[in-house]
């Protein structure tokens, strides 16, 4: 079973931008792309932790604040393959309200 | 017997049509030509030009009276035709010649439109409409110092600027807002009206002329708001109307003209017309070239050819003024579906207006460039759809090609006086004897040798093609114009300049209009575009903060762990014990962990969380200080050593230097991160000569470096110039920064950009050309009113981007 717990609306997250949640165990980052759709990361980068919601976001992207490596927000995989890849959180929308499953997608999927 | 053509009118369009007919079919008539000035046929576009002096009538003359003679045609000057008597076909001048005819044509042209105010018929007040007009205005400029033109369209300006040239002070009085407001839009009005006043004249717009004074003769105008303009020629240049008093005394059908069908035939077969007097398909001319295209269907009818047929015509105007480049046709006010295509060089006065529909050429407006005006013309005539040489068809058919499939042939078609690198001056000519004399084969190396493209990079491509061109297969070089990033094939000196050329105000317009391949562009892109924009458009591009790198977002420094260090701006370098307590203040209260002093004098707080730096802001703004923008690509810091107000050895106030310096160009965005000094004596204390601009303090005054860097490669600064006072510091500085903030590329520092524009580049537009230098510097202040807010206060107490510093929320935790 996922447990989805509700994070905010749309609009708390800035067009092209992204927002940080805590939970007990992990910094998630919550991006918000330019068509409104909604996403997902651990905020640390595969390469040195770097805190992924700082980066800038473009198209389905973000690229790392701190070495500028760019992941992919759907499935945090690094555009360059030899960036490794940033771990992805399940989202769902629903009625404009966004909920995030902490639990590890990779995980729940196995 | 042959038939008898009898012509009223022995004007332009008149005689064009003779001409055209004794092409065609040159025995065809018996030819009489009744005009009723007192003058052979004369080119009346030429008028201006006759006043202004630049001609003579000799040289305006079209046909002599040898013409006449030679073709066997009867020309009765000073013969005005009185009436028609179209029963027994026949006309009767006012002094009561008679002639009688088979085919008659009308071409009485238009007469000049009289304004219904008092004292219009004084005299001293002249229209502008023939050789009797110009000779009435020599004579008063003669005697007369004085004269007020009424109407600000083409006629009254060039009538202004011929009496101008005669020595007359010259007031024009128009109706409308701007300027040849027909012709021309805004834009282009403003700027004609700027030359025109610098030349002398004086402009009064939205003025509405109420009556001219005079008891004997007109002494001046009256305008509707009471003001007074004392003259003692008025001329009356408000238009003109179709001359149809004739035609229509001889039961001809008229309205505004006398009409015609597509043969240039009147209601009464036997009766043609042609030029300004004819209405067709409802349209009247007041231009040449239509007039011409008349003509030749006129011809053809008369010589019984009736598949001619005249289409009406699409008009473009010059104005005659020397000096004054303008150019207008078509249609260019605004509509549903119309774009428009801009350029504006403010430097060299140019101003150039596409306006497009459906992808084809609808209007155009050319303001100190026209050189381009006949290809737009014929395009829009044409309707040829645009789309593929879009891009480049505000630069002119050398650049867009001419639609020519090969963009090289246009460029193999530039003569060698052809300009083709604007910054350094660099004609086609010399590239090319460079390329050969010298054996080059790259960019670069024609780069080196003749400068050409080595400074705003704008014509690369022009000289990759002169490349090809001469070495043929030789050349090997391939493109050298490197994209700004794989979001498009532009260059960061191409976009510059389309976003200046396409007055391009937001990243998304730049993406649009210069056809980015993403959505949205990439982290590469996008903060490149901001600063480009922030640069170009201040107060008027509202900067977006997420295409900016988190540092500058977050007016901090981010560091490995991802806490953020926080330097407050100290001027100059010059700190006290209030400020130094508040900052130790903040860190013990926030538990910063490292307190360090910078290389560029400042006090660094690092290992602060990012939902504390409003807090922190706060308390150091309380503490009188403002952001450091040490996190910035902007004025970073201005180094000082303490100068003659301590230093033994110092000949000049360095430190107070420094702290002007820096009061003027903090807050400012740079397209990378700006840093100055300023040393008291040229023992350079304040390591000046590795800095992007340098003051060095002599006993004479300052030096100025510029172009330094201590970065991983040094770079010791070219000397700029020497200055003596601190005003000239400042204002070289603001100048120096304002060149460098509009020539380089992003992320570019001022060392690579000096090297790639070269240092007699800066040099020239800095210290050599002080009116532009003036220009950067004003250029650079109005654009700090914007800046000079401290964004930590905006953060900290006026709720500016608060989402920035704060997690979002778990509902159930």
């Amino acid at each position: 079973m996922t447990e989805w717990v509700e994070v905010g609306g749309i609009p708390d997250i800035p067009v092209l931008g992204a927002r940080v949640v805590h939970t007990n165990t992990m910094a998630i980052a919550v991006f918000r792309t330019a068509d409104d759709e909604i996403f997902a990361l651990e905020d640390r980068c595969p390469h040195k932790d770097g805190p992924l919601s700082q980066g800038i976001v473009h198209g389905r992207s973000v690229a790392c604040p701190l070495h500028n490596q760019v992941f992919h927000l759907d499935s945090g995989a690094g555009a360059n393959p030899d960036d490794g890849c940033a771990r992805t959180i399940a989202v769902k929308l629903v009625d404009g309200r966004i909920f995030i499953s902490p639990k590890l997608r990779q995980q729940a999927a196995e | 017997m042959k038939p008898r053509l009898v012509v009223i009118g022995n004007g332009m369009a008149g005689m064009r049509a003779v001409e055209e007919l004794l092409t065609r079919a040159p025995d065809a008539y018996d030819i009489t030509v009744f005009g009723a000035e007192p003058n052979v046929n004369y080119n009346r576009i030429m008028l201006s030009p006759l006043l202004a002096g630049e001609k003579s009538f000799e040289d305006i003359v079209i046909n002599g009276r040898d013409w006449y003679a030679d073709n066997g045609i009867i020309l009765h000057m000073g013969a005005k035709i009185e009436f028609i008597d179209r029963e027994k076909r026949e006309v009767v001048s006012a002094c009561g010649i008679r002639a009688g005819y088979d085919r008659l044509l009308i071409a009485t042209g238009s007469d000049p439109f009289i304004l219904p105010i008092p004292g219009a018929n004084l005299p001293g007040v002249v229209t502008f409409r023939d050789v009797l007009d110009v000779e009435k205005m020599l004579a008063a400029s003669r005697t007369h110092t004085r004269a007020v033109v009424i109407g600000g369209g083409l006629l009254g300006l060039e009538a202004a600027n011929g009496l101008r040239a005669n020595g007359m002070q010259v007031s024009v009085v128009h109706l409308m807002p701007t300027l040849m407001e027909r012709q021309l839009d805004e834009a282009a009005g403003y700027l004609l009206q700027r030359e025109l006043e610098k030349r002398g004249i004086e402009i009064n717009t939205r003025a509405n002329s109420k009556e001219i004074y005079g008891s004997q003769k007109a002494e001046g105008i009256l305008l509707e708001d009471g003001k007074r303009i004392d003259a003692d020629l008025v001329v009356m240049a408000v238009g003109i109307k179709p001359s149809t008093t004739l035609a229509k005394a001889s039961g001809l059908t008229c309205e505004r003209g006398i009409v015609v069908d597509d043969h240039m035939v009147t209601s009464d077969p036997a009766i043609l017309s042609v030029g300004e007097c004819v209405q067709h398909r409802g349209a009247v001319y007041g231009l040449v070239a239509p007039l011409f295209d008349m003509a030749k269907v006129v011809a053809a009818q008369l010589a019984d050819d009736a598949t001619a047929a005249y289409q009406g015509s699409v008009t473009n105007t010059r104005l005659k003024v020397t000096g004054v480049d303008l150019f207008s046709a078509g249609d260019f006010s605004e509509g549903e579906g119309t774009e428009d295509i801009i350029l504006r060089d403010a430097h060299r006065g140019v101003y150039k207006r596409l306006v497009l529909k459906d992808n084809r050429i609808r209007g155009a407006v050319l303001y100190g460039d026209t050189g381009d005006g006949g290809w737009y013309f014929q395009m829009l005539r044409e309707g040829k759809d645009i789309s593929d040489i879009r891009e480049s068809l505000i630069f002119g058919q050398a650049f867009a090609g001419g639609g020519q499939e090969n963009p090289k042939s246009a460029v193999a078609a530039l003569p060698d006086t052809a300009e083709i690198c604007g910054c350094n001056g660099v004609c086609k000519g010399k590239i090319v004897t460079a390329i050969g004399d010298h054996g080059l084969t790259s960019l670069e190396e024609v780069r080196a040798r003749t400068k050409a493209s080595a400074s705003c990079g704008s014509c690369t491509g022009l000289v990759e093609n002169l490349l090809e061109l001469t070495l043929g297969d030789a050349y090997t070089g391939g493109s050298a114009i490197k994209p700004l990033c794989p979001c498009t094939d532009l260059s960061h000196g191409d976009v510059r300049r389309l976003i200046l050329a396409k007055e391009l105000k937001s990243i998304p317009a730049v993406m649009q209009e210069l056809q980015w391949m993403s959505v949205n562009g990439c982290s590469t892109c996008r903060p490149a575009l901001n600063y480009y924009l922030v640069c170009d458009w201040p107060g008027e591009y509202a900067d977006d903060y997420q295409s900016r790198f988190i540092n500058e977002r977050a007016h901090a420094n981010i560091q490995k762990d991802g806490t953020y260090s926080v330097v407050p701006r100290m001027w100059g370098g010059l700190t006290n014990s209030r400020e130094l307590r508040a900052i130790a203040d903040v860190v013990d209260k926030f538990n910063i962990p490292t307190v360090k002093v910078t290389g560029g004098q400042r006090i660094d707080l690092l290992g602060v969380k990012k939902e504390q730096l409003p807090d922190v802001w706060k308390d150091l703004n309380a503490g009188g200080m403002v952001s450091g923008h040490a996190y910035g690509k902007a004025l970073r810091t201005v180094k000082t050593c303490v100068g003659s107000e301590w230093c033994r050895f110092g000949t000049q106030a360095s430190l107070s230097m420094g702290v002007l310096m820096e009061k003027m160009t903090w807050g400012s965005w740079t397209p990378h991160k700006v840093k100055m000094a300023v040393s008291g004596c040229p023992r350079n204390c304040a390591e000046a000569t590795i800095k992007d601009f340098g003051v060095i303090a002599v006993d004479s005054g300052w030096e100025l470096h510029v172009g330094g860097n201590g970065g991983i490669r040094v770079r010791v600064t070219d000397l700029l110039c020497k200055v003596e006072t601190e005003a000239e510091v400042l204002e070289y500085c603001a100048a120096f920064m304002q060149l460098y903030r509009q020539e380089a590329h992003y992320l570019e520092r001022t060392a690579p950009w000096v090297e790639r524009v070269g240092l007699d580049h800066v040099k020239e537009k800095v210290v050599a050309d002080g009116e532009n230098r003036a220009r950067l510097y004003a250029r650079f202040m109005m654009s700090q009113k914007f800046v000079q807010k401290d964004p930590w206060a905006e953060r900290a107490t006026e709720g500016v981007h608060t989402h920035e510093f704060k997690r979002l929320a778990l509902a159930a935790e």
